[in-house]
């Protein structure tokens, strides 16, 4: 297993996610375009908002970023590897250890405890339990979940509960995070409280690409990208 | 583009696949539970038909080396005008002759007597006993054993004493000899000086009152001509003996002359035994298969409510087979338990019920094994379309649930 390291400085520029003129459609009659050509690089250390009505591709979008779906047209690479020459196998394999994901409904698993869910983040890489526990432990104490190790996802808030989904993207230390819509279930607080995490880990060095609907939550972050009907209408970056 | 070095393939440790098969149990107890069980009723009617029939073949067979297959009798056939032929009176001495002979020993029914247990019951009232005159060599021949008491001698035979055969005792009430105890043989008391453990190859002995010849002789006029001859053969040459004994019973007519085997008939006991097996096996068999198509209900559902986790685990870096390695690791582990639980039931039954029986209970080997290999061979093929299915998933549909 390669070490990705953490910490990067934000001034580094090499491409962890570069979509060019992708194409993704869905089958019916008419079929339907979600994302009609678009072009986008994500450098290493950018914490970018992707921001688009619903039915705007936007969810498209994130699942072709994360290699789940793959495109119709174009070329998508992630950590420097092209997709479309990837096996299912090794597309698993890049999710498994450079890609963390971040839902809005959390998924997590009612069954384990929140040490253990957090530690599913490593669970394909092939680490045995207490190294993977380990690394869980800090990931949780970093979103401030130290003292909840023990319980199960139930027993918590939605926003904690979405601090553990957060803490399980970043546990295996990927070289791109993806939240998709990681507020929608989320009081306006908590929902605050979590873009401030997200920015945290980004000052850190981590690279974050949320995806949402809300304009304030986009407007948190350095960049921002809007879509709409398949394209990427806006692209701008706040002076650093 | 820099290209990365070739990426580690997913995998998962070994551990954690059992972990993981049996998180969704864990979660789902009582679900698990009732699933199990019906692979459990299967594996443990198998086990306990299996344990049953082979406790009570063990038995037999027991019985058998007890006794020996050795044994043979020699009984007065018909004339060639279909009148009931009569062995002669120094057939035990001639067949005693033949080399491959270890011990001869006659008996005969003394006709027109009866037993009784007093002389105030009526002399009809037989209760299906009848009373034989025998040589003192019997018991030994038999392989018999005294339960209580003595068996007769030179010297008992001469007088009114009597022997009584396992049935004959419960019949006529004899529990025990602690009192002089008598009964009533045609119109005189006889004392009653042993009672004979039960003869499993010559069960007419058991339903018989025992006398000696001389005394026979003496008070009921017994003709000495025998109606049954038991005959100890030479273990390795029993059929050889079979074939020499009509000319030895009867040299001018051993046409007149039946042989048989009884430890035939047990013999055949445990060969019918063994077809009844087979049938409740297979009767086991469908209660199987019928825990089968349950646990492959279960892992189907199973698979439909936790779609959304398939979808994480897609996201996480599960391959397709990863997640069908879980889903069959959670069906065999259901099959398992249901297997683990079935040998148990099924020992336990076959132990209650050789108990109950007197029985040594025996569970064979191969059933417990068989039985624990049924129930994962269940589980997996149950286990296998529902895999299937949620490997086949695709991450996003799987993640657009709810």
């Amino acid at each position: 297993m390669s070490v990705m390291p953490h910490l990067k400085s934000p001034s580094a520029t090499a491409a962890v996610l570069e979509l060019v003129d992708v194409v993704k459609r869905y089958p019916g009659d008419p079929p339907v375009e979600a994302l009609r050509g678009v072009n986008l690089t994500v450098r290493e250390g950018e914490m970018l908002a992707i921001l688009g009505r619903s039915g705007s591709g936007k969810s498209t979008l994130l699942h072709v970023m994360g290699t789940l779906d793959a495109p119709d047209e174009g070329i998508v690479r992630v950590a420097g590897y092209d997709t479309s020459a990837l096996s299912d196998r090794q597309l698993s394999a890049l999710r498994a250890r450079r890609i963390g994901f971040v839902f809005q409904q959390f998924f997590l698993l009612d069954g384990m405890s929140v040490l253990d869910n957090a530690a599913d983040g490593l669970l394909y890489t092939g680490l045995p339990l207490h190294e993977r526990r380990a690394a869980a432990r800090e990931a949780l104490e970093r979103v401030g979940l130290g003292h909840r190790l023990q319980h199960r996802p139930a027993q918590l808030s939605g926003g904690e509960r979405q601090r553990v989904a957060i803490a399980r993207a970043v546990v295996n230390r990927p070289a791109l995070i993806l939240a998709d819509e990681p507020t929608g279930n989320l009081d306006s607080a908590s929902g605050a409280a979590l873009i401030e995490l997200l920015s945290e880990l980004h000052d850190e060095g981590a690279t974050i690409a949320v995806i949402t609907h809300d304009r304030d939550i986009a407007a948190a972050a350095p960049r921002r990208v809007e879509i709409d009907d398949g394209r990427i209408v806006l692209d701008t970056r706040l002076a650093a | 583009m820099i290209r990365g070095a070739a990426l580690a393939a997913s995998r998962i440790h070994p551990a954690e696949l059992l972990r993981l098969g049996s998180m969704g149990l864990r979660t789902r107890r009582l679900r698990a539970a009732l699933s199990a069980l019906g692979i459990a009723i299967g594996i443990a009617a198998m086990v306990a038909v299996l344990g049953v029939s082979e406790s009570s073949r063990a038995n037999l067979i027991a019985q058998l080396n007890q006794l020996g297959t050795n044994l043979l009798t020699a009984t007065p056939g018909n004339t060639l005008l279909g009148q009931t032929a009569v062995l002669p009176h120094e057939a035990p001495a001639t067949i005693g002759r033949l080399t491959s002979v270890q011990a001869v020993s006659s008996t005969a029914v003394v006709q027109g007597v009866t037993v009784r247990r007093t002389d105030q019951i009526p002399p009809t009232n037989t209760s299906g006993i009848s009373v034989r005159w025998t040589d003192t060599s019997l018991l030994r021949t038999l392989n018999g054993s005294v339960y209580r008491g003595k068996w007769l001698n030179d010297a008992s035979a001469h007088y009114p004493a009597a022997v009584l055969g396992w049935v004959a005792a419960q019949r006529l009430g004899v529990v025990d000899l602690e009192q002089p105890t008598q009964v009533y043989l045609g119109n005189r008391w006889f004392t009653v000086v042993g009672v004979l453990q039960s003869l499993p190859l010559a069960p007419e002995i058991d339903r018989s009152v025992l006398i000696g010849l001389p005394v026979a002789q003496a008070e009921f006029l017994a003709e000495d001509a025998p109606d049954t001859v038991y005959v100890r053969s030479d273990p390795d040459r029993v059929l050889q003996t079979r074939d020499l004994l009509p000319r030895a019973a009867n040299p001018a007519h051993p046409e007149e002359v039946n042989v048989s085997r009884p430890s035939d008939a047990l013999a055949a006991r445990a060969a019918a035994q063994a077809a009844f097996t087979s049938l409740f096996v297979g009767l086991g068999a469908v209660a199987l298969l019928v825990g089968g198509v349950g646990i492959a209900n279960v892992m189907v559902i199973s698979v439909l409510e936790r779609r959304s986790e398939i979808g994480l685990r897609r996201a996480l870096g599960a391959t397709r087979r990863l997640v069908a390695a879980q889903f069959l690791a959670e069906s065999l582990l259901l099959s398992l338990l249901g297997g683990v639980g079935g040998v148990a039931i099924g020992a336990a039954a076959t132990a209650v019920y050789a108990h109950l029986q007197g029985l040594p209970a025996v569970v064979p080997p191969i059933a417990m094994v068989g039985g624990l290999s049924a129930a994962l061979g269940v589980g997996a093929v149950a286990g296998l379309y529902p895999a299937n299915r949620a490997a086949g998933l695709s991450p996003t549909e799987a993640l657009r649930t709810v």
